[in-house]
């Protein structure tokens, strides 16, 4: 809503700055966005008559003219194809500034001296969408009898300021001039000046002429009709026009333009009938029938559906309430009786039909917010009163004003005391009294239960609690002291999960890797670039009905496109190493009706090196590189064992590179390079490793009680081994081997060494083993010591036939 | 003879003096006090004297012989430790040669921020909460007083899943989940950090954002409550010399309602362009919890009163680290990540 200073002040009397102003009702829950000054920088530009018209000696484009503005005539060359003698126009004289800052100085175009130029609307600042399309990139042209001489920001309105107001939906009310007039009387602690419409009538009553029927009154609680004949259609003075322009609104008529200067005025919206199209001057307000249509204002055939509500003659629909009028009888220069609609629509009616129509109007904007149903009677005659006083039309007597249930006030009680306890700060009866009479609310019994009348305009105060955001408002929300809550203390706690995923993130985040946040909305397509079979449970997914693109319309079932895509997108912004986890939900459907199953995933991925040093080699970022992340993070959690075992079917990940992950006999989730095609798919080079593992189930397999050990108190005796053993044949199950054979003397094992290539034959590889052996009471023998790793020898070689060295 | 052993333990002395490398040194033991050093052959060659004179040549011998094993032990040392020096002075290093590099890495700077909104309250008393993304209807909109049809719905453009079900708009759901829960009792203090999605893509929004949400429900807690606390934690998120304005707003599930602004960072309030030359930057909606609210979540609003608020965390993390364009936290580039 753009609302003009200038207006404003017909209602109130403001005797501060608009920018003060602007302060004042923004802190009282008006928001203005900005002030806008009209015709700012604008100087000397002035109203002029161009006397006579030329052609120009030395161009054919140009044209002589000689322009009276008031004290002298002066000769100017335009350009301009819009202008007739005899036409009144804003002229920038010597010495003139324009709104984008140009100056206009006396000039010789082809050989011939120009005093000034014409002006168009725009160079004036005047928003061209907001003036008639022949005027819109031409010089403006004023009424003809507009005096000459005279400052053109006065005549044009442009000595202004229009406050951007942002208003919050409660408030429809603010919609309009009157009702920022009310509340910026209400901070100034004045009084509004409201002024009782007065025009003088014709004798012919309304009565005979006009009737309106209301079939459904649920939708339609008043219409309020006024007859005006003897119609003069042409353009509106320009006063009305530029008021019109300020709140952006191109004006059309005088009859329109009146229209849209009440509702603009008063907030209520209005449309005016051709009357002599209406069939029996009669109006049937009612739902629409099945299959009914009308071809709206916009020239559109609109398909109607019986829970709409249209305004109808006895032979059909002629408006869609509330939304659009309808262009049968739409006022035109024909046009010789109008009828003037002031109509309260239900708000929800009205909200429906312009969604499903597709239709949002300044009306139907109004009308859903809920508009002053006191006011529908007045408007039909604020509107009768303005065009009678432009001579636009003579006013029929009377008014139809068909209300089909009484309009009930609305009565709240409040407490002062009520007031106090909310807002933690000292309201007194007398205070509380003074700001609801500010607001326009009757108070009846001013004791300790106040019955408060709320006006009709204020559809959004219905509870006690909504007069105390009135009282707090208005008394000053940072009038209110700052306290902290008093009474049982309580302790912050985070949830379990919550300071899981907290630890995931710290360990992840030592151990070198970047968070990243994806969007939790996918493509379908990413299935297809994860290369994932057609029947695969991932792409069952839930679907966003409405998307922003195909691209984020099905919400995640696996993280890991997300990150494969940020590796990606990093990639071709040439950062070719790169280490990121991201813990998110991933969402699975459900039965109809009910909400997802929403899982906490954590998924991470590599690509290329760590970063090289002067003295250290950079260690390629691949699969053991991202295990020991997830062996690390494993041991901070506390988890139990953790299974990696070879997975050779997931069809996203190289066969021979990928690990599904286990605990407790649950699939935890999977490790692996991805698959060279899904690389691709995705923009990659080979060799990107990634993972994906469901966070319940890790939660329920981490957090192990820690349980000292006793520190060994006898030397322990070391052997190494190295085995010859086929390749193929997973060092878990080596490991297990030694392991039992070992028994408990066995304290530790490690891998060393692996080994391929000349002195072992091909297809083998040789694995060199560092064991320990120590016991708890004792210092162990050699022969103790021989004796196992001879067991383990044996077992070895019974096993996987390998060859052994033992040193 | 006496006078022999003593030039004998003065010349020993001066060439072990004189001596400068343990090598030398040596060699001056050997020749000494070696088998055939000279010391021993003058010791040897006392039995060729009297009984008489024996003793005291004897004592005179051992106290030369004292005498440069003394000065052989304290050179020795002293060379070793010279040695040591020189040893050390040539291992010096450059030290300022980079480090061995550690694998870096870090937090999203949204979760860095949501970390520490989260402590702050953690230490106020609140409690972490948490609730679906996917919502129905009813907790996203019906049960915070926003029926269908309400005109209020169209501040917050809604992607759907189904007739009933939808991305939650904001994390408020959570209010009424959580107060179900514990209702009857009191008091309710949490805070929910959450996803949260709406049909927007732009410089300053971004389909998936986020946002913390607070709640307090107790007997007797006060709009002056809710501006302490607020006031309380602005201060301490963005530094004690916050200024904060309350201003009038409107939200379904509260009311009163409020929108803060804090005093912008950059210019002081003298108004600039990131904050649109006000002095003001628009950072939290809040209010007291609209008596429906309270009434469909299981409490008498009559007795019982809180106050509720919601933040955008991108917001917060763009005026925090001087961030101009919020895909940036969505693109993921590293090099942006890796400045946090």
């Amino acid at each position: 809503m753009r609302v003009s200073y200038k207006w404003l002040q017909e209602f109130v009397d403001i005797d501060i700055s608009p920018q003060e102003l602007a302060d004042r009702l923004t802190l009282a829950g008006i928001t203005v966005e900005g002030v806008i000054e009209l015709g700012k920088g604008i100087e000397k530009v002035v109203t002029g008559r161009i006397e006579s018209l030329a052609t120009h000696p030395n161009a054919d484009k140009l044209m002589v003219s000689s322009v009276n503005v008031g004290t002298e005539n002066l000769q100017i060359i335009t350009a301009a194809t819009n202008v007739r003698e005899g036409d009144v126009i804003p002229v920038a004289i010597e010495g003139a500034r324009l709104a984008s800052g140009l100056v206009i100085k006396k000039a010789k175009l082809r050989g011939v001296e120009s005093r000034g130029m014409m002006c168009s609307g725009q160079e004036l600042g005047i928003d061209p969408k907001t003036m008639a399309s022949e005027q819109a990139h031409g010089i403006m042209i004023l009424p003809p009898g507009t005096a000459l001489g005279k400052d053109a920001k006065e005549i044009l309105g442009l000595d202004d300021f229009i406050l951007e107001l942002d208003l919050t939906p409660n408030r429809g009310d603010c919609l309009s001039i009157i009702g920022v007039a009310r509340e910026a009387a209400a901070l100034l602690g004045r009084s509004l000046k409201q002024v009782q419409p007065r025009f003088s009538e014709l004798p012919e009553r309304i009565d005979g002429l006009f009737r309106v029927d209301i079939s459904d009154v649920d939708l339609c609680r008043r219409f309020s009709g006024r007859l005006i004949k003897n119609v003069h259609v042409g353009r509106s003075p320009l006063w009305m026009q530029q008021r019109l322009r300020s709140a952006g609104i191109r004006p059309i008529n005088n009859i329109v333009d009146v229209t849209n200067y009440v509702m603009l005025e008063l907030g209520q919206p209005m449309h005016a009938f051709d009357y002599n199209l209406l069939k029996d001057g009669h109006i049937i307000v009612r739902r629409s029938r099945k299959g009914e249509k009308i071809v709206s204002l916009d020239g559109s055939e609109r398909s109607l559906t019986p829970d709409m509500l249209v305004i109808a003659d006895p032979s059909g629909p002629v408006g869609i309430a509330g939304v659009m009028g309808g262009l049968a009888t739409e006022v035109t220069e024909k046009s010789v009786s109008i009828l003037l609609e002031s109509a309260f629509f239900n708000p929800i009616s009205i909200r429906r039909t312009s969604k499903s129509l597709g239709l949002r109007s300044e009306a139907s904007l109004r009308f859903e917010k809920g508009i002053d149903i006191g006011g529908c009677a007045r408007a039909a005659d604020r509107a009768a009163q303005l065009i009678a006083d432009m001579g636009a039309g003579d006013v029929v007597s009377g008014i139809v004003d068909n209300v089909p249930l009484p309009i009930q006030e609305r009565t709240v009680t409040f407490r002062p005391t009520r007031a106090t306890y909310v807002l933690g700060v000292e309201i007194s009866g007398d205070e509380a009294l003074r700001i609801l009479k500010s607001l326009n609310f009757s108070v009846q019994d001013s004791g300790e239960n106040m019955l408060v009348t709320v006006p009709t305009y204020r559809v959004d105060v219905n509870l006690e609690v909504d007069l105390i955001e009135e009282i707090a408002r208005m008394y000053g929300y940072n009038r209110v002291p700052d306290t902290l809550p008093f009474g049982q203390s309580t302790r912050g706690l985070k949830t379990r999960q919550q300071s899981f995923i907290e630890k995931i993130r710290c360990v992840l985040a030592e151990a070198g890797l970047y968070e990243v946040v994806t969007y939790s909305f996918i493509s379908p397509r990413v299935f297809d670039n994860l290369n994932l079979p057609a029947k695969s449970t991932l792409r069952n997914t839930i679907k966003v009905t409405n998307p922003l693109s195909e691209e984020q319309s099905v919400m995640r079932t696996i993280l890991l496109p997300g990150l494969i895509e940020v590796l990606s997108r990093n990639y071709s912004r040439q950062v070719r190493d790169g280490a990121i986890f991201e813990i998110g939900r991933i969402f699975y459907p459900q039965a109809e009706g009910h909400i997802p199953d929403e899982r906490p995933v954590l998924s991470g991925a590599v690509m290329g090196s760590s970063s090289a040093s002067w003295n250290r080699k950079p260690f390629e970022m691949d699969f053991y590189y991202l295990k020991g992340v997830l062996e690390k993070l494993f041991r901070n959690l506390g988890t139990g064992e953790i299974e990696f075992r070879s997975d050779t079917a997931h069809t996203s990940f190289h066969p021979g590179r990928t690990a599904s992950l286990e605990a407790g006999g649950e699939r935890l989730g999977i490790l692996g390079e991805l698959h060279p095609d899904v690389a691709e798919n995705f923009g990659l080079p080979e060799k990107v490793t990634a993972f994906e593992i469901d966070l319940n189930i890790l939660m329920a397999a981490s957090g192990r009680p820690v349980s000292y050990i006793n520190l060994p108190r006898f030397p322990g005796v070391e052997r190494d081994m190295a085995i010859i053993v086929q390749q193929g044949i997973p060092s878990s199950e080596i490991f297990n081997v030694i392991r039992l054979a070992g028994g408990e003397l066995l304290r530790s094992i490690q891998l060393f060494d692996i080994y391929r290539g000349a002195q072992v034959p091909e297809g083998f590889q040789s694995m060199a083993f560092s064991m320990k052996f120590q016991a708890e009471d004792r210092t162990l023998t050699d022969a103790e010591v021989s004796e196992r790793t001879e067991a383990i020898s044996r077992d070895l070689a019974h096993k996987f036939n390998v060859e052994l060295r033992v040193k | 003879m006496e006078r022999k052993l003593k030039m004998l333990g003065d010349e020993a002395c001066r060439s072990m003096a004189a001596a400068g490398s343990l090598d030398e040194l040596n060699e001056i033991r050997v020749r000494y006090l070696g088998k055939k050093g000279e010391l021993t052959q003058v010791l040897r060659g006392m039995g060729n004297l009297s009984a008489g004179e024996r003793p005291r040549i004897g004592q005179a011998a051992n106290e030369v012989r004292a005498v440069i094993e003394e000065e052989l032990t304290a050179r020795t040392s002293a060379l070793k430790k010279l040695v040591k020096e020189q040893r050390l002075r040539g291992e010096s290093i450059d030290v300022t040669l980079p480090g061995t590099p550690f694998p870096r890495g870090g937090k999203h700077p949204l979760n860095l921020v949501f970390e520490e909104i989260q402590e702050i309250f953690l230490s106020l008393g609140y409690s972490i909460a948490d609730g679906p993304e996917v919502e129905t209807d009813y907790y996203n909109f019906e049960a915070l007083n926003l029926p269908k049809d309400h005109p209020a719905r169209d501040m917050q453009d809604t992607f759907f899943v189904g007739s009933e079900t939808l991305l939650r708009t904001h994390t408020s759901p959570v209010q009424v989940r959580t107060m179900e829960k514990t209702a009857p009792k009191l008091p309710v203090k949490i805070i929910v950090p959450g996803k949260v999605y709406r049909r927007d893509d732009d410089a300053t929004h971004s389909p998936m954002f986020h946002q913390v949400e607070g709640l307090a429900v107790d007997r007797r807690i006060t709009f002056s409550d809710l501006k302490g606390t607020l006031d309380l934690f602005l201060r301490e998120m963005f530094g004690p010399e916050t200024r904060t304005r309350f201003r009038p707003s409107y939200f379904p599930f509260t009311e009163p309602s409020a929108e803060i602004d804090i005093s912008c960072a950059t210019c002081g309030g003298s108004g600039c362009r990131v904050c649109s030359h006000t002095g003001w930057l628009e950072i939290l909606g809040t209010g007291m919890v609209h008596p429906r609210v309270l009434e469909i979540s299981g409490y008498n609003s009559e007795e019982v009163t809180g106050f509720a608020f919601g933040m955008g965390v991108e917001r917060v993390t763009m005026l925090k680290y001087g961030i101009d364009d919020m895909r940036l936290l969505f693109e993921n580039d590293l090099r942006f990540l890796q400045q946090f």
